[in-house]
């Protein structure tokens, strides 16, 4: 049963060093949507792709009256193809972006607009009712994020407008949205350099903080950052209320028990169709298998029984010898 | 009579008790809870301790083993095809009637046959069956990434684990079985202090 040489897609957090890596990029590839979608604002956005959309952009000098190339400054390129296949899709540029922006050079001025967060659109809205966009940024108010570094960090630090995409609850391969999940944490906390833009903090390796962790390796590619780091929320459908260090899940029962924090985390977007008759937490075994958690009724049920039936049979058989025993001396 | 030279009984002992901290902790990890976190052992430490008695429940086994190719050890565990069936029923009715009516041992114990025909059997089946695949499912259990991730759709670690629990299942019932029947010795006690001693008390003597 046990086939040894079949290796588990494994992701290790060395190779998840940031989300700019090949292996990320391979991940959101496999998560993006593959059916097209064609944007009504396909024309206007290309004016920004143009130079948005690509390594080097190109201009026309008019002072020294030649054309120009350069290289686009990596914060600025936005991938239309990711652009296309994230949340925000079916925007202009125009409708975050000031009009302005349309005018080239730029203004210097037009970098320093305050940009918009995401209850700005997503507040107060009846279409987006049903996702709690109000307790998610109260949810985001009270996490560590937030406290620690109240002016530097936004909802964009993790959630990035241009290339987001939903995943937990649209993407049946749940190792894909692991991977692309814990992508969003290890893009700052395995990138110094992204790190200290929030943080004054020495730079820290995940792979000794996590030291403690049995089988590091496989945690890391089969649960997500969040399902220890945050406190749980059944109200919102991902928990945004990241935990101190501190606070972090350290007991192993949290998860391997049977009424497992998973399931009302990583599992929770699973249909119930598709739970395993007989299994506690069946739905944990569709995709993997948490010791603990996992517990056959039926098995229970016979291991149970037959443990019963071997101890009647033990105490009948006592009874008979001590029988046989006290027959034997009253003989005597 | 002399029947469990050191090697065996030192195996014996190291066996009996890394296997029953095995059962302790196999069922702390199959049946933790959050409300109970430290329902008999718990889980961090249950692991650990899992982890080490099966090393050296492993260890111990590889001695066994090569104990018995070593020595004329081995010669017990062989059964003959010639009246299998037969001597199975026979020591069977004798546990479940004959005994009562105070029939004699049908197998007496001697040098040449220290197990009776269902001993030998259920401790073939308990040490060359159950107890490798104990093993080998153990090893995909602690090294997760070389175990095969799906078969037909099925998670390859709860095939892995079903398997595991399953034969520790019925070694603890082995286990129950075995140590209940060593009190049909000469006395309720003789066969323990044999096992500890070396020396076979039977009847006659």
């Amino acid at each position: 049963m046990v086939r040894i040489g079949i290796l588990l897609t494994t992701i290790s957090f060395n190779t998840l060093s940031s989300a700019r890596s090949p292996l990320f990029a391979a991940v959101n590839e496999k998560v993006q949507d593959t059916a097209s979608f064609v944007s009504p604002f396909t024309a206007a956005n290309d004016r920004c792709f143009k130079c948005h959309g690509q390594d080097k952009y190109e201009y026309t000098n008019a002072t020294l009256g030649k054309q120009v190339k350069d290289i686009m400054c990596s914060e600025r390129i936005i991938h239309k193809k990711e652009f296309y296949s994230s949340n925000h899709k079916s925007f202009s540029c125009t409708d975050c972006h000031s009009e302005e922006y349309v005018k080239f050079p730029h203004s210097g001025e037009l970098r320093m607009e305050q940009k918009y967060i995401c209850i700005d659109c997503h507040g107060g809205d009846e279409k987006f009712a049903k996702y709690h966009f109000e307790e998610i940024d109260s949810e985001y108010r009270k996490s560590t994020h937030f406290k620690m570094e109240s002016d530097g960090f936004t909802c964009w630090k993790c959630h990035n407008p241009h290339t987001y995409k939903i995943s937990v609850r649209t993407n049946d391969n749940l190792k894909e949205t692991i991977a692309y999940d814990n992508a969003i944490c290890l893009n700052c906390h395995s990138d110094f350099s992204r790190f200290q833009l929030l943080s004054d903090k020495a730079e820290m390796d995940i792979i000794k903080e996590h030291d403690w962790l049995p089988n590091q390796t496989s945690h890391f590619a089969n649960v997500r950052c969040i399902e220890c780091h945050t406190k749980i929320n059944n109200n919102i459908p991902v928990a945004h209320q990241i935990r101190p260090k501190g606070e972090a899940v350290r007991l192993c029962n949290e998860c391997h028990s049977q009424n497992s924090i998973l399931m009302a985390s990583l599992y929770k977007f699973e249909s119930k169709e598709k739970r395993r008759d007989g299994f506690f937490n069946g739905i944990i075994l569709n995709a993997s298998y948490v010791i603990g958690a996992n517990r056959n009724a039926y098995l229970n049920l016979i291991s149970l029984i037959i443990f019963v039936v071997v101890l009647i049979v033990i105490v009948g058989h006592i009874s008979f010898r001590i029988k046989k025993k006290f027959n034997s001396s009253k003989e005597k | 009579m002399y029947l469990y030279p050191k090697w065996i009984r030192v195996w014996h002992v190291i066996n009996a008790l890394t296997f029953l901290v095995l059962i302790i902790t196999g069922l702390s990890m199959q049946y933790t809870d959050k409300e109970n976190a430290s329902y008999v052992v718990g889980f961090a430490k249950a692991v650990r301790m899992h982890n080490f008695a099966a090393l050296v429940l492993v260890l111990n086994y590889i001695f066994f083993v090569t104990g018995n190719l070593l020595t004329d050890n081995g010669k017990y565990y062989r059964i003959g095809r010639k009246n299998f069936i037969s001597d199975l029923v026979k020591q069977f009715k004798y546990y479940s009637s004959g005994m009562f009516k105070g029939e004699k041992h049908p197998f007496p114990v001697t040098e040449e046959r220290k197990f009776n025909p269902l001993q030998k059997v259920t401790y073939v089946l308990a040490l060359y069956v159950a107890f490798p695949l104990l093993v080998i499912s153990g090893i995909g259990l602690l090294f997760p990434e070389i175990t095969i991730t799906s078969v037909f759709g099925i998670s390859g670690l709860i095939l892995t684990d079903i398997l595991h629990i399953t034969m520790g299942f019925f070694l603890s019932i082995f286990m129950i079985i075995h140590i209940y029947t060593c009190t049909l010795g000469h006395k309720p006690t003789s066969l323990f202090r044999g096992i500890i001693t070396g020396y076979h008390v039977s009847e006659d003597e």
